[in-house]
């Protein structure tokens, strides 16, 4: 017996690999939850039933999993190309920046024309925002898994210094926090008295412009061979630091989108904690979708639904909802084996 | 602006720049002994964390400052193994991995701190480790030294002893070669998986030990997001110092003598500035050196490369 290199992968297997790498993480993290005490069993039906168990849940979960799908997204396509943004947190940040200071403007445009511009400024910052390691990536040769590392520190104490300072809401009592958004700036309810919004649409719309362009434009075609190869692609003639350049500010903005749409959609208006971490946790919604952009939008949800029916699941018994980073964290472990396992077969003789 | 210049002439400053230098010394030295050997280890700041979480907890449950110090370095180790198993013989995504190992090691140290400590509002305390007196009176530097304590000193120790190890010894001279030609390493017989894997250990060790100075001689108490980044600074400071411990050692005391001034300044220019401008300058700093030192930067040639027995 000896293993063998699959020449292509069969779909079936590519879409099992991340149910079983969920399930599996699932499966190791009982141990931690053992021995703090709990039931697995329960606890992961806790967990299920706070995550789905209702309508409510429900919308909870998908509005939940609405940034994580940009941020997912954000490092899909920069990962396609081995442009390795670990900075999407940051650029989450700078495009809710970018969303509250014109949301705040009182600029008396109508929904329909103000809605959008928030959008766009917040995807702009966090495009222009990339633009920085990638150039500096391409010009300098200076590693970016680096530089957007720390700059996620740098765009954090940014917004903790604009909501101290000239964004403050003057009502705020002294609370580091922004003045909340006009009423026209607000993306709409999908649902009524639930907290699932528009943003889904967005989030939507982006997974699937993002899977068009990859897989079926010109562009996209670049973007894959660079990741694929980028001495070859260079040799084919493709200009290999301008295509780095385009994925860094696509996947800039799409971080940045996730922050605007949070802004505009959930919160409405910027505080310090707008984000748990959804641009770490991108990673690894990306990395459990293959980097597939549809992939994403799926991934997306179970990674939610991990967090919302931890929260919930840790309100009925006291377990703490760090248990959710943990199988979050083990999920990405045990995909990238899944990944592997793929990617060979066994041959006998 | 004399007071600007007053700062340096303080024995505190030059004491706090080697206290906040301490934990960036052992960090940068592990991931340069990692990288040496052909790997790029993004579980550092993870590592980091749960170091500085499990050497608090295991005094905080009994044990005496030494035996926490080497069970958070063998928390870190095992981490470092679990690297290891995924980047050197399956030939993982280092980055990937890397960050993945974060994420799990950070989890784990909150998931464990929170379930033994379910509603503590303040963090409980430990005895930390006694500054080291023993030099006080030596002239000049004797003020500065006596506030140190002795991870303080095993880190400065640690740096000639891992400059010999790496330039002086066979095994060092594998390990190098690990991160430079597997193949030719492989061709002399010598196990290519086995000194990598070796180099992620003792390289998490080291990580883990920088994390738990924090809570066992600088802080005295775990705190969430405790690290901060200083994992990321390390790996800044490896590229700046050329993968060299000498001028690692030396890029870890200028940005603690730079963190260690800029608190200070702060302090003298008042609420005029605001602070997060002070806070920021490290990380600003960090990049500043990558793009000085990336042109002249002379990676190990097979950085971040798997290597596959009997590939070329």
């Amino acid at each position: 017996m000896r293993l063998e290199a699959r020449a292509d992968l069969p779909l079936a297997l590519a879409l099992a690999a991340p149910p079983a790498a969920a399930l599996a993480a699932l499966g190791l993290c009982a141990l931690p939850l053992l021995l703090a005490g709990a039931d697995p069993l329960r606890a992961y039906g806790l967990i299920l039933q706070g995550a789905a168990g209702s309508l409510f849940a429900l919308t909870e979960t998908v509005a939940r999993a609405i940034p994580l799908m940009l941020t997912g997204l954000a490092v899909a396509v920069a990962f396609r190309t081995r442009l390795w943004n670990i900075g999407a947190e940051g650029q989450l940040y700078l495009g809710a920046l970018a969303a509250v200071a014109l949301g705040t403007a009182g600029l008396g445009l109508p929904p329909l024309l103000l809605v959008p511009l928030v959008l766009i400024a917040g995807a702009a910052a966090g495009g222009v925002w990339m633009l920085g390691p990638a150039w500096l990536k391409v010009r300098l040769g200076v590693d970016e898994v680096v530089t957007t590392l720390l700059l996620n520190f740098v765009v954090l104490l940014l917004v903790g210094m604009m909501l101290e300072g000239p964004m403050q809401d003057p009502m705020s009592l002294g609370w580091p926090q922004s003045a909340p958004l006009d009423d026209a700036a607000l993306l709409p309810r999908l649902i009524e008295r639930t907290r699932l919004h528009w943003g889904l649409i967005v989030a939507l719309a982006a997974a699937v412009a993002c899977w068009v362009t990859l897989a079926r434009t010109a562009t996209g075609f670049e973007i894959r061979a660079v990741g694929a190869n980028p001495r070859a692609a260079r040799f084919a003639g493709m200009a290999v630091d301008r295509v780095m350049l385009r994925v860094a500010v696509i996947s800039g903005a799409l971080a940045g989108l996730a922050g605007a749409v949070e802004v505009a959609g959930l919160k409405g208006y910027l505080t310090q904690d707008l984000s748990p971490g959804y641009g770490y946790a991108g990673i690894v919604v990306a990395t459990l979708a293959q980097l597939h952009p549809l992939g994403v939008l799926l991934s997306a949800l179970f990674v939610a639904a991990i967090f919302v029916g931890a929260d919930s699941m840790s309100r009925a018994i006291g377990i703490s909802s760090y248990i959710a980073d943990l199988i979050v964290a083990t999920a990405l472990l045990t995909m990238l084996l899944a990944g592997l396992v793929t990617r060979y077969r066994i041959r006998r003789g | 602006m004399s007071e600007a210049l007053d700062i340096l002439l303080q024995a505190s400053f030059w004491a706090a720049t080697l206290r906040i230098a301490t934990p960036l010394i052992l960090g940068t030295l592990g991931e340069l002994i990692c990288e040496r050997a052909g790997v790029l280890n993004l579980g550092i700041e993870g590592i980091m964390t749960v170091g500085a979480m499990s050497g608090w907890l295991f005094v905080h449950l009994g044990a005496d400052l030494w035996t926490g110090l080497a069970l958070a370095a063998l928390v870190g180790m095992t981490f470092g193994l679990l690297h290891g198993l995924f980047t050197v013989p399956l030939g993982l995504s280092q980055h990937v991995t890397g960050i993945g190992i974060t994420l799990l090691a950070s989890s784990i140290a909150y998931f464990t701190y929170r379930v033994l400590l379910p509603d503590v509002a303040t963090p409980p305390r430990i005895e930390p480790f006694e500054p080291w007196t023993f030099m006080a009176a030596v002239p000049w530097i004797g003020p500065v030294l006596a506030e140190q304590t002795a991870p303080t000193y095993l880190a400065l120790a640690l740096v000639p002893a891992t400059a010999w190890l790496l330039s002086a010894t066979p095994l060092g001279l594998a390990l190098r070669a690990a991160g430079e030609n597997p193949a030719a390493v492989e061709a002399q017989g010598l196990d290519v998986y086995g000194l990598r894997i070796g180099a992620l250990m003792a390289g998490s060790a080291l990580m883990a030990m920088g994390g738990a100075f924090l809570t066992m001689s600088a802080f005295n108490a775990f705190f969430f997001e405790m690290v901060a980044g200083r994992g990321w600074i390390c790996i800044a400071l490896v590229v700046f110092a050329s993968w060299r411990p000498g001028k690692a050692l030396l890029g870890a005391l200028l940005f603690g003598a730079f963190d260690a001034y800029q608190v200070r300044l702060q302090q003298a220019v008042g609420a005029e500035v605001p602070y997060q401008l002070f806070l920021m300058l490290p990380y600003l700093l960090s990049i500043a050196a990558l793009v000085v030192m990336a042109r002249r930067a002379s990676y190990p040639q097979a950085l971040m490369r798997p290597f596959v027995k009997g590939e070329r």
